[in-house]
This record gives structure tokens, C-alpha cells and sequence, in this order.
């Protein structure tokens, strides 16, 4: 096999930060490469500089032999090299051939060729296995086909190497699969690839080789077929990371119990009747593939929005017409979806978004001033019983890391002994050193005996956390199964909406 | 090259950003002095020398800076929840034309009189601004077309009180309102000047929208909503109570301009009144990057190129219209340095 893609000694620096420290790294035709690493380990900048995004400080950059002039996405391009971002780059109101045409064209010329165009796509989208409507508006694909749009517009550019930047963090498992089968087809079909990810699972299933990047420096390269997710974890996080361990308990009398509620919204059943029990001391685990009501469940839980029926109650008192700052004030704890959008407020310092749920109460304000001495000692205890690393209560919270925010974000809530605590998608986005400490956090609460809701499209967190699991689909929940039941299988099938013999949720 | 967030501002940063978009206004603004044949440094010179060359003329920059103060306050306050108020200048005659036509033939003693009609001012800005931002609210009707267009409507309808039911029968055929009861004229700050106590009311009013905004849980709630709405909104803020709230505050202000510059100033209402005070303030709040410390300075300094211009007009004859020019060319300059204090240039 021979080198298509040479990287040798690149070096680029952000200020005092080395991002990238002296990387040399080559890829072989055919091959489906990994680079693997934690967030901030310098994965994206070097892809950036290969495809001409960043400038190198120094190092040299190599494309069929050919050395690629540097900070020129359009000679990267020219040269055969594609980029698929994690953050799509279409425009939703044009058509998935106008998207792929976009940019590929002169501007000069006064006609376009949409008929060649055509063509040229459904060959591309027939050789390499993806399938697409040409005609069909961005708007109206799902998350998994703007990403092969994105793919196929790479390859029309007459891609032979292409990068795909953290690819899955926008997918759900089962197009996750999809998109792996996918590659290796691209692969067997001579396309060389290189993917950034920081899910190990990921790279065991779906690259030839690995490479670990850690703190700017690449430390190690493995064929897949000869390391192990424990060895690559190790040397992506530099040292033994353990996730915590569940142990047994007794769970005690239900505090939060759901009876058929049903949230209808723009006209559509986004939770239908759907209905659990949570004991103290116990995490029930909501499994399925997002978009099957999770957000609204969330937001039911946060008291963001009121169901057109059925009963919530926490220890028996209703809970419904709360809203949000009354839930907190019963006692619930609430983790968002999303952190950055409506977990904190990034602009604002880590003290004021500790106390943002509570501004209101006798601790944080007085006669309508804020406390703020009040305030910044709270958020120190925060930072250190929770262990946020780089933070000050004065820090900016949008400097802080996604682990060291999800621990702020956890830590205010666990803060008041929450009985109840809703954590949804708790790890998304983290890296291992986090999630283990975001885990063990949850498992303190539980032993504690909060009630704890954790929604997560993980199985492998699902399975570790949970005492018991129900699946979510179309808004539906099925019946919950204790944890020690839930392989696999079962659980597949119950994320596929069939959950007693021959019936279907669908 | 490309544009670069940086992860901490600097405050050298924060305090030279206005300068030199200043500096670069002014240069800009040079280019047309010259075009109209005339030195733009003794152009400058006789503005500097108008605006803060005597006693008379510094009183006469800080009365026109006082209601300046006060319509980048309403801005600065609206500008942060992300409510964006053009209708400052409607607020303004609004507050300008109720203080007048209540002050006509409002029968209590001075001090009581004077509290009242400025609160009445108040009212009335607030009352203007809560008609866009319900309709922002409840229907998502855009509030810079709504506030802005209420400017119009509120300046003609000021056309027809003043020739109309408010007429002056005294003015002369002039269109002015009925002057307000002499006894609630503000008193001046200086004897023999136009210069009013209002000056240290603004100013008053800066320090305490200081204080609310950094200080207070709704100045808290209300930076949280302007920079995040979806995490406000997810941590119990009421998005619409706080929205409203900031909407009345910021019409308030408006309003009290328009009121004391009636009672310290005209006595009462024209609409020739407002040289775009409304307007004026805008750029006041963002020269000040919202900040009411800012404003001060800010407005502060847009009299004096107000008052300069004049002085510069009579001496050299460029029109004086130059100050439009000047403080909209700030306008542009501050948000070009708000984008470079935001963000750095990288190669």
C-alpha cells in the first residue's frame, strides 16, 4: 500500500497553547484510519490544517506526493482531499443537487449543466452505496442523509480522501452503523479515510488503524486488530480510567410516579399516555433513539411545558403547575439536553450561572439585590466538591470545558439534595475522564436516595447506571424490565418499538 | 484571514474601542469638512472651542447632553435583554407632549407638581414602548419596525396637538403647545445658564440603572435573558415578564428626557423640540457598549459635537448638519470596533 496522504512534523500553536506538537502521520490507499483522542487533544486542528482551514507553524503537508500549499482549503480540495464537518455546512431551502453543485461551478459560466450534474451524482450515490434524491429539499432529510449529502458532495468533488469530523456525534446508533458499513464500502472501493472520534467503541468496529492523540502530541499508533478498547483508552486519557460500578441496593417507596401523561403540541402526541414509577434510590433508564419524544419528556420534567393530560407527582403532591422554579423548589434537580443552550449561560460568570435556577430564594438575594458574596461562596463550594477544573467563581463559563460544565450544571442540582433528578443525555459530548466522573456522581445521588430519571441514548451508560430500563418510541414508553434482563436483543427490539410478544408500538 | 473569538476581553480594550471609533469618525468626517473647502483642524478647533470653549458653552453642551443621557439609557437597557427599541424619539415627545399638556393646568405645590409630572413623562414613554413589545411577545411582530415606525405617528400626532386642541393661542401663529404652569420649571443648576438640575437627575439616573442592572435580580435575570434565552427560560426566568419589565424601564427613560427637557428647557412642546435625541441615543448606548457609566461619557460627548457643529457652522460656514454626519459615522465605526473587541484577526 502506498501513502496518499503524508503529514510531517506539523506544529501549530494557539498563543501559549500547543495544539498541535510535531505530528507525523501518513495514510495508506484503501485504509479506513481513526484518530482518536479527547476533546481538546488537538484532533480537529490538525484536520484543519490538512484541509487548509489553519495555517501550520511548521510541518509540511503531503498529498499524492505532492506537497499542498498551506492555509488553501481550495488547493486541499483540488488536490482530492473532502472534509465533512460535524456541523453541516448545507443551506435547507435548496435541493440536495443544488447543495452538492454549490461552489463546484464557476461563477462565470452563464449556464449550469443540472442535467450533468445529475448524472454525475446518482453514479457517484450508486458506486459507493448511498443513497439519495436528488430533488428532495435539504429541509425535509433526516439528520443521518444531510450527513451522506454532505459525504456526496465531498466525492463529486472528485474526493479520493476524505475526513470526517467526529461523525456520529449528530447520529443515532443505528444510523451510526449505517454510516460505518457505509465507509468501509468507500474503503473497499479505494477511497482512503480518516475519522475523528473520541468513542472507542466507534474505533474498534469500524477503522483499520488508530491514532491516539493526547495533549497535542500523538502518542500512539495501533492496528485496530491489535489493541483493545482498554489499551486505547489508557492512552487516550494517559492514565487507567474506570467508569464507577452500580452496587445493589434496596430501592425505596416511589417519589416520582407519571400516570398516562400525554403532551400534544402544534397538533402532534408527543408523549403519549406515557406513564413510570421512580423509587428512591433508584435511576430509571429511558432508552431509544432521539426524536422519539426525549425533548419533550425533558422539558415536561424541567416543568417547561404542561401535558394536555395525566397526572406527575413528586411524593404524592402534584407537580405540573409548578413551572420550572417551582419544581426546583419541591426538590427536583434538572440536567438539560443541551448544556450550552440551555444549561448555562455561557456569557456569564460560573457564580451567576450556579445560582440562576435560585436567584430568587432568601440564600442568593435580598430585597431584590443579588447576594453576591453569598453567591461566590456557593459557587466555590460548588467548584470544589465537584472538582471544575479551571474555574474560578468569577471565570467566564463559557472557557470552561463540556465535563467541567457538566459538573457545575450536576453540581447545583445535587447541591440541595435534590429527591428527584432528571439527567438527560448526562455524557453526551464528554470524554472518558468526564463521563466517569459525571457517573459517579449520579451513583452518589442514587445512594443518597434521590430518585433518579436518566435519559440516554448510550446503552452501555444505560445498562451501567439503571436499575430499571424502559424504552422510548413515537412518544410511546414500553414496559420497564429490571436492568439484569436487558441484553442486547432485548433491548433492541425494544428501541424498535416491540416490547411484548407480536405487538407493535409503531 | 479569519475572525477568531477571543476567550477574555481585555479592559484596555473596552475603554480604547470608543476612542478610536471616535477617531476614525472624526477622520472620516474630515474628508467632507475638506470637500466643503474648509481646514477640517480649524473646522475641529472652532467645534472644540463652540462646544467647551467658554462657561456659557460647556452649561449649554451639558444641558443637551442631559437628555442624551437618558435616551442611551433607554437604549442601553433594551439594547441588553435584546429588545430592540428604535422608538426613543417617540418615547421622548410622548413623555414631552404628556408633561406639557398635564403641567398646563396641574394645580399642586411646585416639588409635588414637578415629581408628578416627570413620573406622569415616565408613563408615558413606558406606555408607548408596551405596545410593541406586547405585540413582540404574543404575535413575534418585529419591535424595530414597530418602534421605529411609532416615531412617525407619535411626531404627527404631536404636529396635531400643537396645532390643534394643545395650540398656544399666545405663540403668534407659531405651532407650540400651552406652556406648562411656570411654577414647575426645573430649577437651573446655574444661575444665567440653561443648565438644569434634570443634568443631575440623568446622571442620578445612570448610577441607579447601574446599580439595578449589575446589582439586583432582575438586572441579573434580564443579562441572562439578553445573552441566553433558551438557558433564561430553562432556569425559571419568565421570558415574558422579564421582557415587558425591561421594556417599561427602558420606555421610562425615554419619557423622563422628553419630560425634563420640557420642564427644565422649552417649557413646552414643538416638534422641532428633539434634534433626534431618540435617535442620538442609540449611538450614545452603543458608543457606551451599553454600559451606563458609558453613557454618560458618551452622551457627553455627542452635545458636544451637536453644540460644536453649530459654533463650527456660524465660524466656517459647513453646515452644521455635519453632526448628523459625525454620530452616525460613530455609529458605524463603534459597531466595526465592538467586532474587533470581540474577536481577533488571525491569518
Amino acid at each position: 500500500m502506498s501513502a496518499v496522504l503524508e503529514l510531517d512534523g506539523i506544529t501549530k500553536r494557539f498563543g501559549s497553547l500547543t495544539a498541535n506538537d510535531s505530528i507525523s502521520l501518513t495514510l495508506a490507499q484503501g485504509e479506513v484510519l481513526a484518530l482518536l483522542g479527547e476533546n481538546g487533544a488537538g484532533k480537529t486542528t490538525l484536520m484543519n490544517i490538512l484541509f487548509g482551514h489553519y495555517a501550520a507553524d511548521e510541518g509540511i503537508v503531503r498529498v499524492f506526493g505532492q506537497q499542498l500549499p498551506s492555509g488553501k482549503p481550495r488547493a486541499a480540495i483540488d488536490a482530492g482531499v473532502g472534509m465533512v464537518h460535524q456541523h453541516f455546512t448545507l443551506a435547507g431551502n435548496l435541493t440536495v443537487l443544488d447543495n452538492i453543485m454549490l461552489g463546484s461551478e464557476s461563477l462565470l459560466r452563464p449556464t449550469t449543466s443540472r442535467a450533468q450534474a445529475h448524472k454525475k451524482l446518482l453514479q457517484i450515490s450508486e458506486r459507493f452505496g448511498l443513497p439519495v434524491s436528488p430533488d428532495k429539499k435539504i429541509s425535509r432529510l433526516s439528520v443521518g442523509e444531510r450527513q451522506r449529502v454532505e459525504i456526496l458532495k465531498a466525492l463529486y468533488r472528485d474526493a479520493r480522501i476524505l475526513i470526517l469530523d467526529e461523525p456520529t456525534a449528530v447520529l443515532a446508533r443505528p444510523e451510526a452503523q449505517r454510516l460505518f458499513e457505509t465507509l468501509n464500502d468507500m474503503a473497499k472501493e479505494g477511497l482512503s479515510l480518516i475519522f475523528i472520534s473520541h468513542k472507542l467503541h466507534e474505533v474498534m468496529a469500524a477503522s483499520d488503524r488508530v491514532a491516539v492523540l493526547r495533549g497535542g502530541k500523538l502518542v500512539a499508533e495501533r492496528a485496530t486488530a491489535e489493541t483493545s478498547a482498554e489499551e486505547l483508552a489508557e492512552l487516550m486519557v494517559g492514565r487507567k480510567v474506570e467508569r464507577p460500578v452500580r452496587q445493589d441496593h434496596k430501592i425505596g417507596t416511589p417519589v416520582l410516579i407519571a400516570n398516562e401523561v400525554r403532551v400534544e403540541a402544534g397538533g402532534e402526541r408527543k408523549l403519549d399516555d406515557v406513564s413510570f414509577t421512580i423509587g428512591a434510590g433508584e435511576i430509571l433508564g429511558i432508552v431509544g433513539v432521539s426524536g422519539n419524544g426525549q425533548a419533550s419528556l425533558g422539558a415536561l420534567l424541567s416543568g417547561l411545558t404542561q401535558p394536555t393530560s395525566g397526572a406527575l407527582t413528586l411524593e404524592g403532591r402534584d407537580v405540573i403547575p409548578l413551572g420550572p422554579r417551582g419544581m426546583i423548589r419541591a426538590g427536583v434537580g434538572r440536567v438539560p439536553e443541551d448544556r450550552h443552550s440551555e444549561g448555562v449561560v455561557g456569557e456569564l460568570a460560573v457564580w451567576e450561572n450556579a445560582v440562576l435556577e435560585r436567584l430568587r430564594t432568601p440564600e442568593f438575594a435580598w430585597r431584590g439585590f443579588v447576594r453576591q458574596a453569598a453567591c461566590k461562596a456557593y459557587a466555590a463550594t460548588l467548584i470544589d466538591r465537584f472538582d471544575i477544573r479551571g474555574a474560578t467563581p468569577d471565570t467566564r463559563t463559557r472557557l470552561l470545558s463540556g465535563g467541567n460544565m457538566q459538573k457545575l450544571i450536576l453540581g447545583r442540582c445535587l447541591s440541595i439534595g435534590p429527591k428527584f433528578l432528571l439527567a438527560n443525555q448526562p455524557t453526551r459530548g464528554l470524554d472518558e475522564g468526564a463521563i466517569a466522573a459525571v457517573h459517579s456522581e449520579l451513583l452518589a445521588a442514587r445512594a443518597e436516595g434521590a430518585a433518579i430519571l436518566l435519559i440516554s441514548e448510550e446503552l452501555e451508560e444505560a445498562v451501567a447506571l439503571s436499575d430499571r430500563i424502559q424504552a422510548m418510541v413515537k412518544g410511546r414508553l414500553s414496559d420497564p424490565i429490571p436492568v439484569g434482563e436487558a441484553d442486547p436483543q432485548r433491548l433492541g427490539l425494544m428501541m424498535a418499538g416491540v416490547w411484548k410478544d407480536g405487538s407493535d408500538a409503531a | 484571514m479569519r475572525l477568531e473569538r477571543r476567550s477574555h476581553v481585555p479592559l484596555y480594550l473596552v475603554i480604547t474601542a470608543p476612542i478610536v471609533a471616535v477617531v476614525i469618525a472624526l477622520t472620516l468626517a474630515a474628508g467632507l469638512i475638506a470637500a466643503a473647502g474648509v481646514n477640517p483642524m480649524t473646522a475641529y478647533a472652532e467645534m472644540l472651542r463652540g462646544a467647551l470653549g467658554s462657561r456659557l458653552s460647556i452649561t449649554e453642551t451639558l444641558t443637551r447632553a442631559t437628555p442624551l443621557i437618558l435616551t442611551g439609557l433607554a437604549a442601553a437597557i433594551a439594547f441588553r435583554a435584546r429588545l430592540w427599541n428604535i422608538g426613543g424619539e417617540g418615547q421622548f415627545f410622548m413623555g414631552a407632549l404628556m408633561t406639557a399638556w398635564v403641567g398646563h393646568s396641574l394645580g399642586l405645590p411646585p416639588v409635588l407638581g414637578v415629581a408628578v409630572l416627570l413620573v406622569i413623562g415616565m408613563a408615558a414613554g413606558a406606555a408607548l414602548l408596551a405596545g410593541p413589545a406586547y405585540l413582540r411577545l404574543r404575535f413575534g411582530v418585529d419591535e424595530v419596525v414597530t418602534t421605529l415606525l411609532l416615531n412617525f405617528i407619535v411626531i404627527l400626532f404631536v404636529g396635531m396637538m400643537v396645532e390643534g386642541p394643545l395650540r398656544d393661542p399666545m405663540a403668534f401663529g407659531w405651532p407650540s403647545s400651552v406652556p406648562v404652569n411656570g411654577d414647575f420649571r426645573l430649577p437651573d443648576l446655574i444661575a444665567r445658564t440653561r443648565l438644569h438640575i434634570g443634568f443631575l437627575i440623568a446622571i442620578a439616573a445612570a448610577g441607579v440603572v447601574w446599580l439595578i442592572l449589575s446589582r439586583t435580580v432582575f438586572g441579573t435575570e434580564t443579562r441572562a435573558v439578553g445573552l441566553s434565552p433558551s438557558a433564561a427560560s430553562f432556569a425559571g426566568i419568565s421570558l415574558p415578564r422579564n421582557l415587558m419589565a425591561v421594556a417599561l424601564f427602558s420606555g421610562a427613560m425615554a419619557g423622563l428626557a422628553g419630560s425634563m427637557e420640557v420642564l427644565g428647557v422649552t417649557a413646552m412642546v414643538t416638534t422641532t423640540m428633539s434634534p433626534g435625541f431618540g435617535y442620538a441615543g442609540i449611538v450614545v448606548a452603543m458608543l457606551a457598549a451599553l454600559h451606563p457609566a458609558g453613557v454618560v461619557a458618551a452622551a457627553i460627548f455627542v452635545a458636544t459635537v451637536f453644540v460644536g457643529a453649530d459654533a463650527m457652522s456660524r465660524a466656517t460656514g459647513v453646515p452644521s448638519f455635519i453632526a448628523d454626519v459625525i454620530v452616525a459615522l460613530c455609529l458605524l465605526t463603534m459597531l466595526v470596533a465592538l467586532l474587533f473587541t470581540t474577536y481577533r484577526v488571525r491569518k
